[in-house]
């Protein structure tokens, strides 16, 4: 009997986008639950009661919650091609990198984008420095996960539509390709890619929702 | 604190007046861990080299002074653990952990055998790393009273949470991890003894075993 797979997602969630560009690479098939974070479904309460945030995979209706934890889920069950290194310490890395994103250049990038002023000046510095360590990381490799897109390449696929539309809505180069060659090269070979290409939310959509973040973050500002 | 192996030279290190920390010194370890002997996610590591009976050289970290050997093994966060394999290095406990279930085939699994289990289980690990033990330091650090009777009903939702998390997972038997101790009794138990302190600090019984009585069990 086929498995079956339902992907909780908005249409415009980065961490959602990790899940669908997985699924894809791994040639499986699912259904779509569109979801409006403003009014959250009953089923989306349900099964992530704890975070009540997406993306939910269920599979064969058991729910497995948290971006980087569905995408291990994935690559557990379903093994080719695979997402992580089988090498041990390839793969400790690899989550290691995953974090790193999640946990410094995320926040970093969005400090930069939600301020202005000297207070932008000041956050660029810390981005500059967490962007540093991933230039490292491509050299001599097309992708992080090697010559072909893995599990750390999905876990910076935010970067991949997201960094070009918050320079346009800053006018502002977070990833200088003068400064970061190789970071500039592997955003433009993974947006490019034709299987993470398919599934890039609209464009003047996103622009015209991250203005509105920006403003709003803006407004807070005392 | 490392645990004493029979066979093997233990010497007592006297760090300071009031604290001290046994030192296993193995005779040809490639194996090192780099930390403090109070830190909790240093501790993740020795339990798991423990399960997997990895003998290991402890080397004690001045965390107001880093060493070079901690700056050359993590230049990125500076931070202990580190675990040093050979000619490799592993850092942030969780993946440190992870790393030793993958790496050394000795002794039981640390990690559930399905993959749905194993997703579970860094489901709650991410969570106790991420929401719920961040909490026990501001805790302890706090001396507003209205904070504090804030933050102990957050940790006690949490705990009900953790309870039911193990309920789920160990299936009726003793740990997180089934008959043995696995993933999540490492994360969680390396947890409890600043718990234990933050409790005494703050005059609250924070595992009660009234709202999670079989995680205090």
């Amino acid at each position: 009997m086929a498995d079956d797979l339902k992907l909780l997602r908005t249409w415009s969630s980065p961490y959602a986008l990790r899940v669908v560009h997985a699924l894809k690479i791994k040639g499986l098939e699912y259904e779509t639950v569109l979801e409006d974070i403003t009014r959250k479904s009953a089923s989306l309460l349900e099964y992530n009661p704890l975070h009540k945030k997406v993306p939910v995979l269920l599979h064969n209706g058991r729910p497995v919650c948290e971006s980087l934890v569905i995408l291990e889920y994935i690559d557990d069950v379903y093994k080719q091609p695979p997402l992580l290194p089988q090498d041990p310490h390839e793969k400790a890395m690899a989550r290691f990198w995953a974090q790193f994103g999640d946990d410094k250049v995320m926040p970093s990038t969005w400090r930069v984008f939600t301020s202005e002023g000297k207070d932008q000046e000041e956050a660029i510095g810390p981005l500059t420095e967490n962007l540093k360590f991933l230039e490292e990381q491509l050299k001599g490799k097309s992708f992080f996960g090697g010559e072909a897109i893995g599990y750390v390449d999905l876990a910076f696929g935010w970067m991949g539509n997201l960094i070009s539309i918050l320079e346009e809505i800053i006018d502002l180069k977070l990833v200088d390709a003068e400064k970061f060659p190789l970071l500039s090269a592997w955003i433009n070979k993974f947006s490019d890619d034709p299987v993470i290409k398919a599934f890039w939310p609209p464009r003047d959509k996103m622009v015209e929702k991250f203005k509105a973040m920006r403003e709003h973050f803006l407004k807070q500002v005392p | 604190m490392t645990w004493p192996r029979p066979g093997y030279i233990v010497s007592t290190l006297h760090i300071n007046p009031t604290d001290y920390c046994i030192l296993i010194m193995a005779a040809a370890s490639d194996v090192k861990v780099l930390g403090m002997w109070s830190c909790p996610y240093v501790n993740r590591a020795q339990l798991a080299l423990c399960i997997k009976s990895i003998e290991y050289e402890f080397i004690e970290e001045n965390t107001l002074k880093k060493s070079d050997m901690l700056l050359k093994h993590n230049p990125v966060h500076k931070k202990i653990p580190v675990l040093i394999h050979g000619d490799k290095s592993v850092c942030e406990s969780c993946i440190i952990v992870e790393y030793i279930a993958d790496a050394f085939d000795t002794g039981p699994r640390i990690l559930p055998s399905d993959a749905y289990d194993r997703a579970l289980a860094r489901f709650w690990a991410a969570y106790i790393d991420d929401k719920w033990y961040p909490l026990v330091k501001v805790l302890r650090q706090s001396g507003d009273k209205e904070e504090r009777k804030s933050l102990v009903q957050k940790l006690f939702e949490g705990l009900i949470l953790l309870e039911e998390a193990f309920i789920g997972c160990s299936k009726g038997m003793a740990y997180f991890g089934g008959d043995s101790i696995g993933y999540l009794d490492i994360i969680l138990g390396s947890c409890l003894a600043c718990l234990r302190v933050t409790e005494k600090v703050v005059g609250v019984e924070l595992m009660d075993p009234t709202k999670a009585p079989q995680l205090a069990k």
